[in-house]
């Protein structure tokens, strides 16, 4: 399983691709990555579906430049139509405007929150991995501890005893932010630290780390330039799930009440607005649903065919 | 199991002592509390003693099950919990059978006939199932089956005034979404375990002889593949479970089920900490001890495991 992982970053050197180009056959382990990733058709869609999104939700504003908090009691709870495509809410708002708004909160803390807990992982995985021992045993126990954490409990509790403080130090929206990231990556590390330490102690017996060991490579450059490139791929695909999984953790929260504050639209907090008008307005709630169900599932279907892409045992 | 109830124990002591603020802050900002009374109830609960001493006493009390007094409901918390518990333990139960209920058959037939239509369908349907946030099936389902169809209450009443079978009647009908939103969410991630874990078994020696044995497929299936298959299931569904108790949460809060998650959300808004921690911390000692129970379990259906 591991190290059979796709060789190297460095691998398709321009020269030897201009000297041997041979026909239908891609050179480096990303091109070939890349050809398998296309042909998983749910995956390709996904991709080209998530981009959409992600660019709705970039230029939306540019496009679509309707303020956020313009009230207007007289087109209050209306359905889809031309002066508002997605409809509006109880206070007349326009909720396309918000739903952009929403998802791009939505998208930065589901990226971000990858961030922190691909980069927490990395760090505990490859320690724990390296060094055998005392050290290896104490921080996988750490992990395993944390995997049994009950994770929404946690969360909410976190959010409830800091929120207040955070928001004196950064601000409304950026204490509420940094606290949902560094909360939501610091509890979901967990699985990106097992598989690089699992990578880890498979390659660093192999003989290409052998080599390099034997030819003075420093631990620092051992573990970055040789070890580290060769336990991608895993990580590569948790990395990916885990931002579904934080858009969906910070959906939650703001939906429970306790994520971002309630006037700052989240796809999670237009959802909680809406849930008490089901009977009378039930796009309201339809299109922040569907929202965050589109960006899970594009990611969850992306991180498929990363899977299938970057594990080279797989014929395709 | 100890290890890891003191291991959480101390996570969750952590994050309380970290915590900003003071739980007497609204005593310090009422003028009607003068600030030596205040300095007496702060060395009554022994909050000026070191960090360690408290831990202790803070352990201590939650082993006696002396968990304070909630400020809101006026009852001692873990009165309150034990009320509250039995809820959402049906709850989870109950849609932990539906989600077996629908991965064992799905998974064990998408794996016997790997790559048909038939597995395509179902792991395309099993990424939807876990890609729809609870919070979004339950108002889905709330629109649907309450508010277009008419079928179901969507508001959970504890106190249903009817006698004989109309009493378990109405309690079935109400706790029919709640259910199935969790059971459906669980059964579609366990569907992709089941699967794979029959394809594991599948080709496994013992198999290909009790076919040429003459035994008939079905019987091969459900006799020798799936018995073995559904070992590491078992401690699949154990790891799920801290998630389970999350999406327990969400649903109750939704359905307005009186357990434990909705109870932890409302004291959350109305700042009731100690029946904040004291909620955590059970959902903490459940999930270890479900965790437990499925080592023991396991270690049982495969007598190759042993804990010695």
């Amino acid at each position: 399983m591991a190290g059979s992982t796709p060789a190297s970053l460095t691998a398709d050197t321009p020269a030897a691709a201009v000297v041997a180009p041979r026909k239908n056959r891609p050179t480096s382990p990303w091109q070939e990555a890349w050809r398998r990733f296309r042909r998983h058709r749910l995956a390709a869609a996904s991709g080209i579906v998530l981009l959409l999104l992600i660019a709705v939700v970039a230029l939306g504003p540019f496009i679509w430049p309707v303020p956020i908090n313009e009230i207007d009691f007289a087109a209050k709870l209306q359905g889809p139509s031309w002066a508002h495509p997605l409809g509006t809410d109880d206070l007349g708002q326009d909720l396309l405007a918000r739903l952009i708004y929403g998802g791009r909160i939505s998208l930065a803390v589901g990226l971000a929150a990858m961030v922190v807990a691909v980069v927490v992982g990395v760090l505990v995985g490859a320690l724990a991995g390296m060094s055998a021992g005392w050290v290896d045993a104490a921080l996988m126990w750490v992990t395993d501890l944390f995997l049994a954490l009950p994770l929404l409990p946690l969360l909410l509790l976190l959010m409830y005893l800091f929120r207040d403080h955070f928001k004196r130090l950064f601000g409304v929206e950026g204490g509420a932010f940094i606290l949902i990231v560094v909360v939501i990556g610091g509890l979901r590390w967990m699985q990106v630290a097992r598989l690089v330490r699992a990578q880890f102690l498979s390659l660093r017996e192999k003989e290409f780390v052998e080599a390099a060991r034997a030819l003075g490579a420093s631990k620092v450059r051992l573990v970055v330039g040789h070890i580290l490139p060769n336990a991608l791929g895993p990580v590569i695909v948790a990395g990916t799930i885990d931002v579904a999984a934080a858009i969906i953790a910070e959906s939650t929260l703001s939906f429970l009440g306790l994520g971002f504050p309630s006037d700052i639209p989240t796809w999670g907090s237009v959802l909680r607005d809406a849930k008490d008008y089901l009977d009378i307005a039930p796009h309201w709630a339809l299109f922040p649903g569907a929202a965050i169900f589109l960006a899970v599932i594009t990611i969850n279907f992306m991180g498929d065919g990363l899977r299938d892409a970057l594990d080279p045992r797989r014929v395709l | 199991m100890i290890p890891s109830l003191l291991g959480i124990s101390l996570v969750l002591f952590t994050v309380l002592a970290m915590a900003p603020g003071d739980p007497f802050e609204e005593l310090a900002t009422n003028p009607a509390v003068p600030p030596e009374v205040r300095a007496a109830l702060r060395a009554k609960f022994g909050l000026d003693d070191p960090v360690w001493t408290r831990y202790l006493h803070w352990l201590v009390a939650m082993i006696h099950g002396d968990w304070g007094f909630s400020f809101v409901s006026r009852m001692d918390v873990d009165k309150l919990i034990l009320q509250r518990l039995p809820v959402t333990l049906i709850v989870i139960g109950s849609s932990q059978i539906i989600a077996m209920l629908v991965a064992l058959p799905v998974g064990v037939l998408a794996a016997t006939r790997p790559y048909s239509l038939f597995d395509q369908v179902a792991n395309t349907l099993a990424f939807v199932g876990f890609s729809l946030p609870t919070f979004f099936t339950g108002l889905l389902f709330i629109l649907v089956f309450s508010i277009q169809l008419d079928w179901l209450p969507f508001v959970y009443r504890a106190n249903i005034d009817a006698t004989g079978w109309q009493f378990y009647w109405e309690h079935i009908k109400q706790s029919i979404m709640p259910v199935m939103v969790l059971g459906l969410f669980q059964g579609a991630s366990l569907v992709r375990f089941v699967r794979s874990s029959v394809l594991d078994v599948i080709k496994l020696d013992y198999v290909t002889t009790a076919r040429s044995k003459g035994i008939g497929e079905r019987k091969v299936i459900t006799k020798h593949v799936v018995r073995n298959a559904l070992i590491p299931v078992v401690t699949l569904v154990a790891l799920q479970l801290p998630i389970v108790f999350g999406g327990a949460i969400v649903t109750e809060q939704i359905f307005r089920v009186p357990g434990i998650g909705s109870l932890l959300i409302s004291s959350m808004l109305s700042n009731d900490t100690p029946v904040v921690m004291a909620v955590t911390f059970v959902i903490a000692c459940l999930v270890v001890f479900f965790n437990l129970l499925a080592d023991i379990i396991y270690g049982w259906l495969d007598p190759r495991i042993s804990y010695r």
